[in-house]
């Protein structure tokens, strides 16, 4: 028998997949078509202080081996999503959940956290500083040290739960900004975020998106996650959520070797909806294949 | 939804662009007229969402247009592929507000649910006058197998090579015994009929999806009741909730 448990954040996960914010919902779809228990956990929608519908359409396109989306963080706002999304996860999923939130202001990261602190459900907080999306959002404060540190202490002030920070590639230097985080009081990193994108219809000479740009992942992305996990492994001595084109056990066993404790299953969702169950599914007999006994004894294996 | 493996056991163009594929495999997710599938296509990220015009125990009915990589691909694919499909996607239309009369328009590639739609409100007792609009006689399909359902079909196109010369709405606008009415198509064509017919009724959305099963938020919509995926609580809306 081998063993899939890993610790994150003093958490036991009975494995390190994680589908990750944004590609799940709140897990209702799911878990009309698997008992979503079997994950390790889960990070729901992307949560603002206010609700929001997002951008306009169209908000989704086609690339080789992966898609552009610019959703822009559509949600019904934190009061709802804790008055009505978490009575209704709890019934669909007994594990401690993710609550990844978002905010346009360092006091609205620190709102949202707050009011997320007191439910009991919710075992840690992924904080979105890179989402690509929204104007005068995120971006900002996920390009610079200062601007993650700034939203990582804030947040930190207020809740007693982890608080993983969820970066964005979209940066000169990964290395610097997860130091930053790592120094702010961060208890791990989440990486990567969705990188820059931008298709053009040859029929009509405009972006396919209504936004122009948008957030690219999916496959293609796989190796530039696993190099700024490696990174990011190096310089800090935080537990990392590897995320970017994860689609198979392998490439859960790869972002392991990298540096990751547990792994975010994104766009591939979308495409298969029974993407996560098919990964943990299959782990043991990749772990056999690879001489893995025990997933927790490979995380940066590659850096030995 | 459900996700199965299906075989191409007919895949025949109708039109010089539209495409008829019958589908063989599990339909028991398909609940309603106006849903629809999504398909995997080798090679392509995302999954190609197609209206199903027709289904029984066995076998889904599909009818498409070649526009993009995706639906060309389709085109290619001989007898006995087996494609690897999501099923009984939307919410479908609601019957049950047809009255004893309604109208079933489809334009372009939205002709096909209109099939199975008037198929179940014949089935009911209902009598619905169908009114299939295309830019030329070409371009026209179904409208014998429509007419072999035994119900009253009208035609339009633009260029008047077949039926009335003009629009949909030109053969909507002479109507005024109707007690409802259902419609797929482009969306200027949605638009004006909701401003020219004289009922309530029930309209069928594109938009361009990621997932198609509700995960994504990709095809979000904003309605008078809130917002809604039209993959999940559409692709049909209510005349009365659409925001123009």
């Amino acid at each position: 028998m081998v063993n899939t448990k890993v610790t994150l954040s003093s958490i036991l996960l009975d494995n390190p997949v994680i589908p990750a914010s944004g590609t799940f919902g709140y897990g209702y779809e799911f878990a009309e078509l698997y008992d979503i228990n079997i994950l390790g956990s889960f990070s729901f929608k992307g949560t603002t202080k206010e609700p929001r519908f997002g951008n306009p359409t169209p908000r989704i396109a086609e690339c080789i081996n992966g898609m552009i989306n610019s959703v822009g963080l559509q949600n019904p706002g934190i009061e709802k999503v804790i008055s009505e999304e978490l009575p209704k996860m709890r019934k669909v999923f007994h594990k401690p959940v993710i609550a990844n939130i978002s905010g346009f202001s360092v006091e609205e990261y620190a709102y949202c956290a707050e009011k997320i602190n007191n439910e009991a459900q919710v075992g840690m907080i992924e904080v979105n500083v890179s989402c690509p999306n929204v104007h005068h959002g995120g971006m900002s404060f996920g390009t610079t040290p200062e601007g993650v540190a700034e939203v990582t202490r804030a947040v930190k002030a207020v809740t007693t739960k982890p608080v993983y920070v969820k970066l964005s590639p979209n940066v000169t230097d990964i290395v610097s900004i997860a130091k930053a985080c790592a120094e702010a009081g961060a208890d791990g990193i989440s990486l990567i975020n969705t990188l820059m994108g931008m298709r053009i219809d040859l029929k009509t000479h405009k972006p396919v998106i209504a936004n122009k740009m948008g957030g690219f992942s999916g496959a293609a992305i796989f190796p530039v996650a696993v190099r700024m996990v490696y990174q990011v492994y190096e310089a800090v001595r935080l537990p990392i959520i590897g995320m970017g084109g994860v689609s198979t056990a392998e490439d859960v066993v790869e972002m392991m070797l990298a540096g990751a404790t547990a792994v975010q299953v994104g766009a591939a969702n979308l495409v298969e909806p029974f993407a996560c169950k098919q990964i943990i599914e299959e782990l043991p007999s990749v772990m056999k294949k690879y001489g893995i006994n025990a997933l927790s004894d490979i995380i940066g294996g590659a850096h030995k | 939804m459900k996700q199965s493996i299906y075989t191409i056991i007919k895949n025949e163009p109708l039109t010089s662009a539209v495409y008829r594929m019958v589908l063989a495999g599990d339909t028991s997710a398909i609940t309603k007229a106006g849903q629809f599938i999504n398909i995997k296509l080798e090679g392509l990220f995302l999954r190609r969402p197609i209206s199903v015009c027709d289904y029984d125990e066995k076998t889904i009915t599909i009818l498409y247009k070649i526009v993009g990589k995706g639906t060309a691909a389709m085109e290619k694919m001989p007898p006995q592929t087996h494609l690897d499909v999501l099923t009984g996607l939307g919410n479908g239309y609601d019957t049950a507000k047809s009255g004893s009369a309604p109208l079933l328009i489809g334009g372009g590639v939205g002709v096909p649910p209109m099939y199975r739609l008037a198929k179940e409100l014949l089935a009911q007792g209902k009598i619905p006058t169908i009114i299939l609009g295309f830019n030329t006689k070409e371009e026209a399909f179904y409208v014998e197998e429509f007419t072999q359902l035994g119900v009253k079909v009208m035609v339009a196109t633009a260029d008047g090579s077949l039926g009335t010369k003009g629009f949909v709405t030109d053969i909507v606008k002479t109507l005024s015994e109707y007690t409802y009415f259902y419609t797929c198509g482009p969306e200027p064509m949605l638009k004006a009929l909701s401003a020219c017919t004289l009922t309530s009724g029930q309209l069928s959305f594109e938009e361009r999806m990621g997932c198609g099963f509700g995960a994504c938020m990709g095809c979000s919509c904003a309605t008078k009741y809130g917002n809604k995926r039209i993959c999940k609580e559409g692709p049909i809306l209510e005349k009365e909730e659409i925001l123009w």
